[in-house]
């Protein structure tokens, strides 16, 4: 008898940690558009920040485009030849790609690699006090740590999902010319062929969002880290397991809102 | 030339003065109705063991924590009311060494101490701010660490140069948080000799937060003793340990054994 009120004690707890945690975050949120546009503009650091998280992703996400390109490819083939519809395969490819796993694929390799990076890098400095150092030196410290890796993350996810959808359709090519004796011209105008301007903007625009979302949420994990080093792991911990699973929401909402135009 | 001298004035005139000051954290009472004034020029020693709010006090000031009661002025501007560009300005006025020196990980210690001045003297040249640099790693004596990251110091190094970039901004005002927390003897002897010289070449005030009754023989002019949350004595190191409080001459005897 005495399980009843402890279970319903930690739904309440847990329910009260969800609301805080949504609060702070909405916060957070906030802070960083009164900060974006209110001068001094740290532009430096917002350069070296976009170099960080894209030029020092691109060989990640260079394989992992490329092995997404090759695998699609290679898994929709028996598919497709039980009709006789492999000529197919280039526009099913690209659609898939285009669409739906280069802003995917993208963006849950950088909230792995970027995001625990940014959540852990803030985590360590909050706890040992280099944010309070910057900020009785007179720099605000959330203007030149969170809001320059929150707009580095929102640019340069939309330019590695660019990247990683050219790779992955190399990739796909690859395993395409393999198999079938197609030409790299044929295989490009048929992937291009079934892609539109909504389906290419829909994905910048969902990449933009999940930059976004890898950027504020790797900051704001770092940012209320407590705790010491153990404090700082599992910040880094739940900044992308948040990030990733907010992705995945957002992604739900994009495509209905994306279908609702076609 | 960067460093100027501050004018040292009348030292009744205080730079800091506190009244009533109230700071919980939850249901833990840190500060209760804390009175202090620290005059131009003095070293004011607080002292206390670990956990009694000293460190919350000092961040108090600085405006990094709000009270959550009480009156605290900083060179005549009252912190707690103070806009973000005001207390930006007033702490360009102030230097703070942190406990852990807190030191930018990814910058090296030039990066470090450059780091505030390119951003408050932008209308200085590149030479005059590596002239700067050199000037006050030269003052903390560790010149040749320039090139080095922070992770190839040690920890007294460390706090030397935690302390040579607080005094590259000149400050008037300095707040030093457990300066000899970690370190041996010997380097806390010469971190209390460079406690002393700053306020001799920079003729800063300052308070200094420790446990370590070494450091507030060598470097208080004046040493308050904070406990419960309250300063209970305040005097000379001799005044203040003639004191017939028992947590005072507690303090003391177990220092001593230590």
């Amino acid at each position: 008898m005495a399980e009843k009120p402890r279970r319903k004690y930690l739904i309440t707890r847990n329910l009260d940690y969800f609301f805080t945690e949504v609060y702070h975050i909405s916060k957070f949120i906030s802070r960083f558009f009164r900060e974006v546009f209110r001068p001094p503009f740290e532009i430096g650091e917002i350069i070296r920040q976009c170099y960080e998280i894209g030029y020092k992703s691109l060989a990640l996400i260079s394989m992992t485009g490329f092995i997404t390109g090759i695998v699609f490819t290679k898994q929709s083939r028996p598919s497709l030849s039980e009709f006789g519809a492999t000529s197919w395969l280039p526009s099913l490819v690209s659609i898939a790609i285009i669409r739906a796993l280069a802003p995917l694929v993208t963006s849950l390799i950088a909230a792995g690699k970027v995001g625990s990076n940014i959540a852990a890098e803030l985590g360590s400095m909050k706890v040992s006090e280099q944010i309070d150092a910057m900020e009785v030196s007179g720099t605000n410290p959330f203007k030149f740590l969170v809001v320059s890796r929150v707009l580095a993350t929102t640019f340069m996810i939309p330019v590695l999902m660019c990247y990683t959808g050219i790779v992955g359709l190399l990739g796909a090519f690859v395993n395409v010319a393999q198999n079938e004796n197609t030409s790299f011209t044929a295989f490009m105008e048929g992937a291009f062929s079934s892609i539109s301007f909504l389906d290419i903007g829909s994905s910048v625009v969902k990449a933009l969002c999940y930059g976004f979302t890898i950027g504020i949420i790797g900051c704001y994990k770092g940012w209320t880290a407590t705790n010491g080093t153990e404090g700082v792991g599992r910040s880094t911990n739940a900044a992308v397991v948040l990030s990733m699973f907010l992705i995945f929401i957002e992604e739900i909402i994009l495509v209905i809102i994306t279908n609702n135009l076609r | 030339m960067i460093i100027q001298e501050h004018n040292i004035s009348s030292r009744e005139e205080p730079v800091i003065r506190i009244q009533n000051l109230y700071k919980s954290f939850g249901e833990k009472k840190v500060l209760s109705g804390v009175n202090l004034e620290l005059y131009r020029g003095e070293n004011l020693v607080v002292l206390g063991r670990s956990g009694t709010g000293k460190s919350v006090l000092i961040k108090i000031i600085a405006g990094l924590l709000k009270p959550d009661s009480g009156f605290v002025e900083v060179l005549g501007k009252e912190v707690p009311k103070l806009n973000d560009r005001k207390l930006k300005e007033l702490r360009l006025k102030l230097g703070f060494s942190f406990q852990h020196s807190a030191l930018y990980d990814s910058m090296t210690v030039m990066e470090n101490l450059k780091f505030p001045l390119v951003r408050h003297k932008r209308n200085l040249s590149k030479k005059e701010i590596d002239q700067a640099v050199d000037s006050v790693l030269d003052s903390v004596g560790l010149l040749e660490t320039k090139h080095q990251m922070p992770a190839e110091l040690s920890g007294g190094q460390r706090k030397r140069i935690g302390i040579a970039r607080t005094l590259i901004l000149n400050p008037e005002i300095m707040l030093y948080d457990e300066p000899t927390a970690g370190l041996d003897p010997t380097t806390s002897i010469e971190i209390n000799s460079l406690i002393n010289s700053v306020k001799e070449k920079f003729h800063t005030s300052s308070i200094i937060i420790t446990h370590d009754l070494t450091c507030a023989k060598m470097t208080g002019d004046r040493i308050t003793m904070l406990m419960d949350g309250q300063f209970v004595e305040t005097g000379t190191f001799e005044e203040v340990f003639r004191s017939k409080d028992e947590r005072v001459q507690e303090f003391y005897n177990y220092n001593f054994i230590k």
